[in-house]
């Protein structure tokens, strides 16, 4: 990866950890409704992979999906204006922070019934193999999501089928409040997809770098020969949303994790290139966080939407 | 016109689909080698190949959330659910993401997946299998619900909904897979959210669909042969529900009984009747009534699970009291 990219990434990654931490205080000042599911110490994960795409490949997740968006390229100010639930918003208000989308970039949603993308991906993944298209489709879940119906329904028609999918299991520890070995018979995610005779793979997901390296081979698998199950190893350093009480971890657990803030991490092997001064990272830092002023501004003078553009959404008509 | 079964209807109504248009492709449980667990799709394989007639594993909630992602990428799919009461096992992707992802992303996809579903009882299948819970999906905004009565219908309908670009619930009965109609060789399509007048009268009017809507015919002869001439409301569409055709006639006829298949409670019946005291009370002379299935599971016993469903004596019986 060129010193180009590394910033754009690196810029990347403050952006959605400055839009999420102003969240967070809209979210208390009562402006940001629902539920506010940060994704603040995974962005590594999001950033590293998504990186590796081409503009053909879908990209789908779950209800954290802030930085996902971004990193599709969703502008600030339409991921702003949808967490205030402006007509200006990526779903025109009609989504809020779990249901973010933007289709011109092939980023196909932001869903919030745990498991329930997954049989999505394998549908999309279908119809471009389907057309004889080469693209591949990207789905994002927690590892929670592992131990529902859906993801081995979902593994399993995507290997039957031949499918290109790749799967990113996004393992933070927690499903919830439900650490992973009171709830998974297998702790080693990945080996879950062993069950389906499918190729897998686990990463250190703080590692911005070695995410993008193990993405971008896991999709050349899946251009070729079919599903491939990428696991990366992360943390959430907030709640699992806002109104998490944090009964079920340690705080010093949390404090060791926060050493390996990915961002953190990406910073110190910045300034070890030449050429990358601490003035062009602090540049990049600036930058991310008047594009979330000025993001959280137009979202703030953004109109509401109205009943009738919700009306007007229920169906989307007849085909002639 | 040729004279065809609903089976026929059904198959005619895929095929032609099928072969007007290449994104329509269709998934299931036993849809391609075996040719549809009741043969609609019958030679469909060998026609079509093994890409456009998709054998799905038994996994209900990947076979409709496959549908919706492949309509999400601009596929056309029909999913062939082997029972409507299997369907639970895929409710979440019907009622959570076919009926909501078009306005929960403020417009941006579109889910045009057919889902066909037979249902009905009385085929000495047990309570699981023999369920009408066509209301259960009519009660989600998003969603288009279709249930024909008729081979004409049941084709018309069928074409329609694959070209609908909103996701359309399709219920269809296995007691009628067999049942003779007019059906015509040319081309047609019947429009989904219209209901339809299907036998003419003053004294009474009937108010079905599906299978209820022959039972409702039946008893319609049968009434006649004692002076009472009963005007026969198909709704065919659940939702968007059409009233103007059933409130057009109650207000002529001044008295109305609902024929439904399923459990009366909450039903098709209740809401039927709740619009019609609503838009036009004062034009009732007696007390709106409802025919439908008796509130039990159905039973294997062969007797006892007939007398469980309505049937044609239950509708005359009911259409003396309103008079």
């Amino acid at each position: 990866m060129d010193q180009k990219e590394k910033l754009r990434l690196y810029h990347e990654m403050v952006l959605i950890r400055r839009l999420e931490e102003r969240s967070a205080d809209l979210y208390r000042e009562g402006k940001i409704g629902g539920f506010l599911h940060l994704y603040i110490g995974q962005e590594a994960v999001g950033c590293g992979v998504i990186s590796a795409r081409r503009p053909q490949d879908r990209v789908i997740t779950a209800y954290r999906d802030h930085g996902i968006a971004i990193s599709c390229g969703m502008q600030p100010e339409a991921v702003m204006a949808e967490l205030l639930g402006k007509d200006t918003g990526c779903s025109r208000g009609m989504g809020g922070s779990m249901h973010m989308a933007d289709v011109d970039l092939n980023f196909w949603g932001g869903h919030a019934i745990v498991g329930a993308h997954l049989p999505l991906a394998t549908g999309m993944a279908w119809a471009d193999k389907h057309r004889g298209s080469d693209a591949a489709t990207i789905c994002f879940f927690g590892e929670g999501a592992t131990n529902i119906g859906y993801f081995h329904e979902a593994l399993n028609l995507s290997m039957v089928w031949k499918l290109p999918v790749l799967w990113v299991c996004e393992n933070n520890e927690y499903a919830m409040g439900t650490a992973v070995e009171r709830a998974s018979a297998v702790d080693e995610i990945r080996r879950k997809a062993d069950g389906y005779g499918m190729p897998n793979a686990s990463v250190d997901g703080m590692q911005i770098l070695e995410v993008h390296r193990a993405a971008k081979q896991a999709l050349d698998h899946v251009r070729k020969h079919g599903p491939f199950l990428l696991e990366a190893i992360t943390y959430r350093f907030m709640g699992h949303s806002m109104g998490d009480p944090e009964r079920y971890r340690e705080s010093d657990e949390i404090r060791k994790w926060r050493e390996n803030d990915p961002i953190g991490i990406f910073r110190k092997h910045l300034q070890g290139i030449k050429g990358v001064g601490e003035k062009t990272l602090e540049r990049e830092e600036t930058r991310a966080e008047e594009q979330v002023e000025a993001a959280i501004r137009f979202a703030e003078e953004s109109p509401d939407p109205t009943l009738d553009n919700l009306m007007s959404l229920i169906y989307a008509g007849e085909e002639s | 016109m040729a004279i065809k079964t609903m089976r026929e209807a059904i198959s005619e109504a895929l095929w032609e689909e099928m072969e007007r248009d290449e994104r329509v492709v269709i998934l299931g449980e036993e849809v391609g080698l075996w040719g549809g667990t009741y043969a609609v799709t019958k030679g469909f394989y060998d026609h079509f190949g093994p890409e456009r007639v998709r054998d799905t594993p038994i996994a209900e909630g990947v076979i409709v959330g496959a549908a919706n992602g492949a309509a999400m990428a601009g596929l056309r799919p029909v999913a062939e659910l082997m029972t409507i009461n299997f369907a639970f096992l895929a409710m979440d992707q019907i009622v959570n993401h076919s009926a909501k992802l078009h306005a929960m992303f403020g417009g941006q996809m579109t889910l045009p997946v057919v889902i066909r579903a037979v249902g009905g009882g009385g085929r000495q299948l047990g309570s699981t299998h023999s369920q009408t819970p066509d209301v259960v999906f009519a009660h989600f905004p998003g969603l288009k619900v279709v249930s024909p009565g008729t081979p004409h219908d049941a084709k018309g309908l069928l074409k329609s909904a694959v070209r609908s670009i909103d996701p359309v619930m399709f219920i269809e009965n296995a007691t009628l897979y067999q049942m003779r109609g007019e059906v015509p060789e040319d081309e047609y399509l019947e429009p989904i959210g219209v209901s339809k007048v299907q036998r003419a009268g003053s004294d009474v009017t009937l108010i079905s669909y599906a299978k209820m809507l022959q039972i409702s015919l039946q008893a319609g002869e049968r009434l006649a042969a004692e002076g009472i001439e009963a005007e026969v409301v198909d709704l065919r569409t659940l939702r968007p529900l059409d009233m103007e055709p059933a409130l057009a006639s109650f207000k002529r006829t001044n008295r109305a009984v609902i024929v439904e298949e399923g459990w009366c409670a909450y039903g098709v019946g209740a809401e039927v009747a709740a619009r019609l005291y609503e838009e036009a009370f004062d034009y009732a002379d007696a007390p709106i009534r409802r025919v439908a299935q008796r509130e039990v599971p159905l039973p294997y016993n062969r007797d006892l699970e007939q007398q469980m469903l309505p049937g044609v004596e239950d509708v005359v019986e009911m259409v003396r009291e309103v008079l």
